[in-house]
């Protein structure tokens, strides 16, 4: 069975129907289909451990923030190794053996400077089914394809030698009918970037504020037209994801959140703000969008927030999970949870998964009252969301790639 | 018609350069990968020699590694994937790799010291008994840094298992040796501690090549980050017995500074007095016992600019996002003789308590991080006491 790319139901906006289709399953890019943090798959382990429902790990050449994407039967995962990080990895693993399919390293070209918490792996690859897109923090850009054979390669430092990132970028490409949609905030030669997903070469690039800027562009659609937001920490900024224009821009007075990135739903704009939380209707071009509330109860500091038949959920700094009514803003629950978290949560088959940096998980059953059914352990360090896939969910720590599931 | 309209697009795909050359030699694939520019240019003609080189199989790594030796960044990324995927295929089909003629190009210091260490990885894979092998004689390894970082780490390891052994003499003697030819800061820092601790004091400024005297002048006006692109006047020749109209019409002088830091950091709030919005420049003049090319390599949580001899060498319009050793890398040649080092350093108005610090380090080096011979003779170390 085949859906689009984005579930029904989970993006409320006008549902934006890409040319690739994925199976349920898949999980192309950060936080899975349309960038919700949803799957649709069922059947999902509640429990496991080291050595439950453990259906393969993987060890990896390196530390990573980014999450596995798994189209096609095929998981892919960057890493990155060397005493200065200059060693970058595409990796590719059989999704249900786990066996290391192919794996492919680089050097770095940009400069490997970052906050020690992250490295140069924190970008999530995207891929189409047919090619995986691989950024890296050092601004290297690679496109292969599912075996492996390199189609393009940008060094994009190379390009604009002032792009400058000290503190280490994680933002992740996302994909738009034919473009990848590069997100490079930076203090030097900040830029977002439509590059063709053939050749590798510029569509657009637009230029943006000089600030560092973690968050992932979510595109939607708008009154029928696709369009695509790119948060940052100084506002909310859409683009025609097809010519690199800007359609509308919006600065909170307390700013926008720069780490965790904005989620769509039933029409709505979800955007962490720099003070409040803010659900925003989208405007017509060069308009202001309408607040449609706001609230300081949901404010996390890395993780980006949920939005799931017409349910907000939101891990906050605090380590609690709140679940709010989307469309009036009240609270409905909150549940204290496994902290403190770096990665994003999921939600599948009726549960969110929380995973904390200790490698913690707090699985909650979210259909009713909200209840804590597990916490599992893995003992490893985990800052990246993790992926769902096939009836099982894909987490990264440092070390390993595991794969759980029933079997 | 259906025929003719394949043949049709086979002519337009052949006349747009679209087909590869059937059976082209690895040189012409390599020197299409090769010519890859900016912004993608060239992509598409690399990806296609990309491919056919690839199948060329185990035969085309020797070639492709050579061709490391003068690519561009880009391009040596395109022909390390290339690597990969040749030695990767070939193991999984059960064909061997050319063990000999890698271990040979290892050995050969005159290629590009990543194609080296490219080639000892993918060798060491087949032929596990290769480190043992190879590392000891890579201990001063002149181009690859990370081949002498793993020789390097085989003595610490010696010296650990020497010094637990109780053998104090021996696990100095082998401290030393990890010393003197480690570059990567986290072995010399290492092997300088257990130096310490056995009783031996070693100079770290002056292993990593460090510019500890320095003459100084401030402040220029750098209000609302205004100052990184004006070229104040010591960027159009310095005289150091010239005195300047600063900011808010402040003299500005040339001061003598040494610093005492291990790693060569100079203060500018305790050298010239807190000041926010402003530029402050140091100068150096050093000389080099040859003609040589050499890495500026700088740390400076400001925004920061390098010139060597007259010319940028590095720049970084960037603060308060941290400074670490190593940070930035700027390639030149040091002359014979004298040489001229001016280093501009811009301190903002932030006014967070994380954002007061205004200061940098400068060191010399080769391509490994092995600092290069040079004499401070301006300023002159009786111009200024240590320690100040």
């Amino acid at each position: 069975m085949k859906k689009t790319l984005f579930l029904r139901g989970t993006c409320g906006l006008a549902t934006l129907l890409l040319a690739v289709t994925f199976a349920v399953a898949d999980w192309p890019q950060f936080r899975g289909p349309g960038g919700s943090g949803v799957s649709g798959a069922t059947g999902l382990p509640v429990t496991w451990s080291k050595t439950e429902n453990v259906r393969w790990k993987a060890a990896l050449p390196g530390r990573g923030l980014s999450c596995p994407v798994i189209v096609g039967g095929r998981v892919y995962l960057t890493a990155n190794s060397g005493s200065e990080q200059q060693r970058l990895h595409v990796l590719c693993f059989d999704e249900k053996t786990g066996k290391k399919l192919w794996e492919r390293q680089a050097w770095a070209t940009g400069n490997t400077g970052c906050h020690p918490k992250t490295c140069m792996a924190a970008p999530t690859p995207v891929t189409d089914g047919e090619r995986v897109y691989a950024l890296f923090a050092t601004a290297d850009l690679f496109c292969y394809d599912r075996d492996g054979n390199l189609q393009w390669y940008r060094s994009l430092v190379g390009d604009y030698p002032k792009l400058s990132n000290q503190v280490g970028m994680a933002a992740s490409p996302v994909l738009y009918k034919d473009l990848l949609l590069v997100p490079m905030d930076n203090v030097g030669a900040s830029f977002f970037a439509g590059i063709d997903r053939r050749t590798g070469q510029n569509r657009w690039k637009a230029d943006r504020p000089r600030d560092i800027n973690w968050t992932t562009p979510l595109v939607y659609t708008n009154r029928g037209r696709p369009e695509v937001l790119f948060q940052s920490g100084q506002g909310l900024y859409a683009y025609d994801p097809e010519t690199g224009k800007k359609r509308w821009e919006f600065k909170p007075p307390a700013g926008s959140s720069s780490i965790p990135s904005p989620v769509a739903g039933d029409g709505t704009i979800l955007a962490p703000g720099g003070g409040d939380f803010l659900v925003l209707r989208p405007p017509e071009e060069g308009g202001k969008p309408e607040v449609v509330w706001k609230s300081n109860k949901l404010r996390s500091g890395y993780a980006s927030a949920l939005y799931h038949q017409g349910k907000v959920y939101a891990l906050t700094g605090a380590n609690v999970l709140v679940c709010v009514d989307h469309a009036s803003g009240k609270e409905l629950w909150r549940e204290r949870v496994t902290g403190p978290f770096a990665a994003s949560p999921v939600l599948a088959d009726g549960k969110v998964y929380a995973v904390s940096e200790g490698g913690k998980t707090s699985v909650v059953d979210v259909t009713g009252e909200p209840k804590v059914l597990a916490v599992n352990e893995i003992g490893e360090t985990i800052l990246a969301t993790p992926a769902v896939s096939g009836g099982a969910i894909f987490l990264r720590s440092d070390q390993h790639l595991w794969c759980f599931g029933k079997k | 018609m259906r025929r003719q309209r394949w043949q049709l697009a086979a002519l337009a795909l052949l006349a747009v350069g679209g087909l590869p050359a059937a059976g082209a030699e690895p040189a012409e694939l390599l020197a299409r990968i090769k010519a890859v520019g900016r912004e993608g240019k060239g992509n598409v003609e690399a990806g296609k020699a990309w491919r056919e080189l690839v199948r060329g199989g185990p035969g085309v790594l020797l070639p492709t590694l050579a061709a490391l030796d003068d690519a561009s960044p880009t391009a040596a990324n395109w022909l390390h994937s290339a690597v990969d995927a040749v030695a990767e295929r070939a193991l999984a089909e059960g064909k061997p790799l050319p063990g000999a003629k890698l271990e040979a190009f290892v050995k050969e210091a005159k290629h590009n010291g990543r194609a080296r260490r490219l080639a000892y990885e993918w060798l060491t894979k087949v032929d596990p008994t290769a480190p043992d092998r190879l590392l000891p004689g890579m201990l001063h390894d002149p181009t690859s840094a990370e081949l002498r970082r793993d020789a390097v780490a085989r003595v610490l390891k010696d010296a650990e298992q020497l010094l637990q052994k109780g053998d104090k003499k021996a696990a100095t003697a082998a401290y030393q040796k990890a010393f003197a030819a480690a570059c990567d800061k986290d072995q010399v820092d290492q092997a300088a501690r257990q130096l310490r601790e056995l009783g031996v004091e070693a100079d770290l400024a002056a292993h990593y090549g460090y510019v500890r005297r320095w003459m100084l002048v401030a402040p220029f006006d750098n209000t609302k980050e205004s100052g990184y692109d004006r070229a104040n006047p010591p960027e159009k020749g310095v005289d150091l017995s010239a005195s300047y109209a600063g900011k808010n019409n402040v003299k500005a002088s040339w001061t003598a500074h040494a610093t005492t830091d291990p790693y060569g950091v100079v203060d500018l709030n305790k050298a010239l007095g807190k000041q926010k919005g402003a530029t402050a420049y140091a100068y150096a003049v050093v000389e080099s016992p040859a003609e040589r090319p050499v890495e500026v390599r700088a740390g400076c949580i400001n925004a920061v600019k390098v010139f060597l001899n007259g010319k940028l060498v590095l720049g970084q319009e960037e603060y308060h996002h941290g400074m670490r050793h190593d940070q930035y890398v700027g390639r030149g040649v040091l002359k014979k003789g004298r040489n001229e080092i001016l280093v501009k350093v811009c301190q903002n108005e932030q006014t967070e308590v994380w954002a007061q610090d205004w200061k940098f380090q400068v060191r010399l080096c080769d391509g490994v991080g092995a600092a290069v011979p040079f004499t401070v003779v301006a300023p002159k170390a009786g111009d200024v006491k240590e320690g100040k």
